[in-house]
């Protein structure tokens, strides 16, 4: 029984990863860029969230609500500001360190502001959960609704990108911006939309990390950002279900690893998978490799 | 009155000038062809018509609308529909998918759906496999799809580049013959080609590109004849 406790959590922190590496994923195949500031929006969301919670005594959901907001539009900027002009710069190297500049620029702002202390997390999901064969199983509020926040999350995403036209402009411009372009698709508009749909799932995914695990720093989005971005590589970098995939996989081998083989060496392990994908099968599991017909 | 005009366009890759002072023009109902070698700024011409590159100096005009600054996206709606080198259709969506977005600037629910009838009755082939990947699909049928995808949106006129390129001849034939049936059916033609002999032969006028110059203007079967141009590009 212990087992699936352990697996359950898996699961649950696997959905947080999923949600963020969702936002990577995006990003990456519409904008074909690494967005490692990505992790710090989810800092920056949970910050939005504590002061309206914990110093306003606002309730949770105007929290999430604004923070969702609030990362979006920072989304959308940074992407204005720091990104667009460098999207024509010739080598990607250019957009990816300016992406590590503004992740540094966002952490040391947070820094400035609220200090470098730990700030205790308000939970934003107060439900106790539920309880399970006789008491020999505990499921926490918060790991169930994590859960089917990135179930619903991916259905909705899924949903969106098929089914609307928005959607298909997303994948047409994933694929190729200048016949897009052919097809009056406004590229740049299309890029911003990705961005603000990322952002506002780490402004999500701030919420339920913070609500698992309360406790905030300056750095707490780095290191779920980076672990995200190895779901991401894992599930097939650009694949909306292999960032789900991907996500759960790492999340599931995260907490087995603490729980059986040894709490130090976990993030060794979930970092040896990296380059092991990285040898093997650099693609990821549903990453797509469609040979240009001539 | 002509329905594109170009007036001395000048067009820069970095400090290399693609394009010298290119003039020419399209008059509604024509079929004009582009021939020239690779290299000489067919597609630069193209690419610069439908905003995919940004010309220096000059000037484009659409049915008496100025829109050398339009942006790129924008140019579709006005009527005029790129089919471009090497396809570059959707590879990762379906076929039915890739059509649709040849009409994603139109709004009207019936037309597009009679648009699209249209299309699968003059491309068959797309209809069977209208829900395979267009990566899936043959060089030809890719072609295919591409022109599809550009009549989606109903075009005044179309510009074709390389049409012919990596194609068995039996199916160059297919496609120019499909060319013919487009413009038959009232749309206008804007034609790059490698392929001179073919393009002569189905174009009512032709401009002939060296080295991003207009070297050589008239009608197609004029130029047909033209020593000079039998020897560079007729092969003869």
């Amino acid at each position: 029984m212990s087992f699936l406790t352990y697996f359950i959590n898996g699961l649950s922190l696997g959905s947080i990863y999923a949600i963020i590496a969702l936002g990577y994923t995006m990003v990456y195949g519409i904008a074909k860029m690494l967005n490692f500031a990505h992790g710090d929006f989810i800092m920056v969301g949970c910050y939005v969230i504590f002061t309206i919670v914990a110093t306003m005594g606002l309730p949770p959901v105007a929290g999430i609500v604004v923070a969702i907001i609030l990362c979006t539009l920072l989304g959308v900027t940074t992407e204005k500001v720091a990104y667009k002009p460098l999207r024509n710069a010739g080598s990607p190297l250019a957009v990816l360190i300016t992406a590590i500049g503004v992740s540094y620029l966002l952490q040391n702002a947070a820094l400035l502001i609220f200090g470098a202390d730990t700030k205790a997390f308000t939970p934003v999901i107060t439900w106790q959960g539920i309880v399970l064969a006789d008491g020999a199983l505990k499921i926490q509020g918060v790991t169930i609704i994590t859960i089917v926040v990135s179930v619903l999350i991916l259905v909705c995403l899924q949903t969106f990108i098929n089914k609307t036209k928005a959607g298909q402009a997303m994948l047409a411009v994933a694929e190729d911006k200048g016949a897009a372009s052919l097809m009056g698709i406004d590229v740049n508009k299309t890029i911003s939309l990705t961005f603000a749909i990322g952002s506002a799932l780490a402004a999500i995914a701030g919420a339920l990390m913070c609500s698992a695990y309360p406790s905030l720093t300056p750095y707490t989005g780095a290191m779920p950002g980076i672990k995200a971005f190895v779901a991401a590589v894992l599930g097939g970098i650009g694949s909306i279900p292999g960032a789900m995939i991907g996500g759960l996989i790492l999340g599931i081998i995260e907490i087995l690893g603490k729980t059986y083989v040894s709490s130090q060496l976990s993030d060794a392990i979930v970092f040896g998978i990296l380059v092991v994908v990285l040898l093997v099968k650099p693609t990821g599991i549903l990453g797509k490799n469609i040979q240009e017909k001539v | 009155m002509a329905l594109l005009e170009v007036k001395d366009l000048n067009v820069y890759y970095g400090v290399i000038q693609a394009l010298h002072n290119v003039s020419f023009q399209v008059n509604k109902g024509e079929v004009v062809a582009l021939i020239g070698a690779n290299g000489a700024g067919k597609t630069t011409i193209l690419h610069t018509l439908t905003g995919l590159v940004d010309s220096e100096s000059g000037s484009v005009m659409y049915n008496g609308e100025e829109i050398t600054k339009v942006p790129g996206h924008k140019i579709v709606s006005k009527g005029m529909a790129h089919v471009p080198e090497g396809r570059r259709v959707f590879a990762n969506m379906s076929v039915y998918q890739n059509l649709k977005l040849g009409a994603y600037t139109r709004q009207d629910q019936k037309e597009i759906a009679d648009t699209l009838a249209s299309v699968y009755d003059r491309f068959p082939r797309l209809k069977e496999r209208r829900n395979q990947l267009a990566g899936t699909l043959s060089g030809g049928e890719q072609q295919m799809l591409a022109m599809g995808r550009a009549l989606m949106s109903h075009p005044d006129i179309i510009l074709m580049d390389e049409p012919s390129m990596g194609l068995s001849p039996l199916l160059v034939n297919e496609i120019f013959d499909i060319i013919n049936d487009v413009h038959a059916n009232g749309t206008t033609v804007l034609l790059v080609e490698q392929n001179a002999k073919k393009a002569l032969s189905i174009a009512d006028r032709a401009y002939v590109l060296e080295t991003g110059k207009i070297v050589l203007e008239g009608k197609a079967s004029e130029l047909l004849d033209n020593d000079d141009i039998k020897k560079a590009y007729l092969g003869e």
